[in-house]
């Protein structure tokens, strides 16, 4: 059910951007999802299916970058990358300062989409 | 015939529609000069107690309003109602959190022009709510003891998203390993700016400091 609102969001930007362009079929969409957001592939597809049936992005594929989650060190500036939030600590990979800042991890981007005119 | 594939570039945030509508109820309630707090958390974590404790010392001074999300149930709005407090009731229908559409119709039924502070009480889980602009101007997020230190490493989107976190139940602590120092420690790695309330509805401990952020948020939306 999370991933509803979120793909129903998708599919209308979607739609828009086919009929803006006259496009006979949309292959696939181009999605960028920041790390730190739980909704998953499988799922974003499925509802994608079933809000596009019979719509010009019916059997469109969903190609889902997931943006890392990157921080910087406010001491020394060093960029680093958390992969898992369980096991890491939040420490700067450098100095090691606490005193870091989230720059990337939390987007929901829709980037391009490949259509057929 | 060969159809011609075309790359068509969009750039768009997928939850712009919402935090558009959500940027509105923000406009509005400025306006108004009207206080809107999100309060967010897991079933359980003290939500509705927290609420209610909130009406206890402020529902003499300020006009307040609360509107409560639930899949499908009354119990809280109920509770709250029994106060003398102004409710509305959120049937989200199996979604799983509250969005700004949702909100819109909400306030339709309450008396703005009379109100002071509106809280929202969203749908009990760490997850969904922390995805949704409600068009509230802070977001607060609960964890309670008996919940687990762990859970801002399980969960980080919402402690990312907070602007206060509320640590409940601290009566509960001396029965369990939780650490609040890790607790916060972790949150303040996450995101820097954000404010830390530990108390108990229970005992009342600690909800002073809570209740005098809420009146400076409150007289700051007046000024």
């Amino acid at each position: 059910m999370h991933e509803l609102s979120v793909t129903s969001s998708i599919f209308e930007i979607v739609e828009k951007h086919a009929v803006n362009n006259h496009a006979k079929r949309v292959v696939a969409v181009n999605l960028e999802i920041g790390a730190l957001s739980d909704l998953k592939n499988e799922w974003i597809q499925r509802y994608f299916d079933l809000l596009s049936a019979g719509t010009v992005a019916e059997g469109a594929r969903l190609m889902i970058t997931r943006v890392p989650a990157v921080f910087r060190c406010n001491q020394c500036q060093q960029l680093f990358e958390i992969i898992s939030f369980i096991t890491e600590e939040l420490l700067c990979r450098q100095c090691p300062s606490e005193d870091i800042v989230m720059i990337s991890g939390k987007e929901y981007h829709i980037k391009d989409m490949e259509a057929e005119i | 015939m060969n159809r011609e594939i075309k790359l068509i570039n969009i750039k768009e945030e997928i939850l712009s529609e919402n935090k558009g509508l959500a940027d509105k109820i923000r406009e509005r309630f400025e306006k108004k000069k009207v206080f809107y707090l999100n309060i967010m958390g897991s079933p359980g974590s003290g939500k509705t107690s927290l609420i209610m404790k909130t009406i206890e010392a402020l529902g003499g001074r300020y006009r307040m309003a609360v509107i409560e999300a639930d899949i499908d149930s009354l119990v809280d709005s109920e509770k709250v109602a029994a106060m003398g407090i102004s409710t509305v009731q959120i049937h989200t229908g199996g979604f799983c959190h509250v969005d700004a559409n949702m909100v819109e119709k909400a306030i339709e039924s309450l008396p703005i022009d009379e109100l002071d502070l509106v809280i929202l009480e969203n749908v009990g889980n760490l997850v969904c709510p922390a995805e949704s602009d409600t068009g509230a101007f802070k977001n607060v997020a609960i964890l309670s003891v008996p919940e687990g230190d762990d859970k801002p490493l399980k969960y980080p989107l919402m402690f990312s998203v907070a602007d206060v976190l509320v640590i409940n139940k601290l009566d509960y602590l001396h029965m369990s390993n939780y650490n609040t120092q890790r607790v916060m420690k972790r949150v303040k790695a996450l995101n820097g700016g954000i404010h830390f309330f530990p108390l108990s509805c229970e005992t009342s401990d600690g909800l002073a400091p809570w209740i005098s952020w809420l009146e400076h948020e409150i007289s700051s939306i007046r000024a």
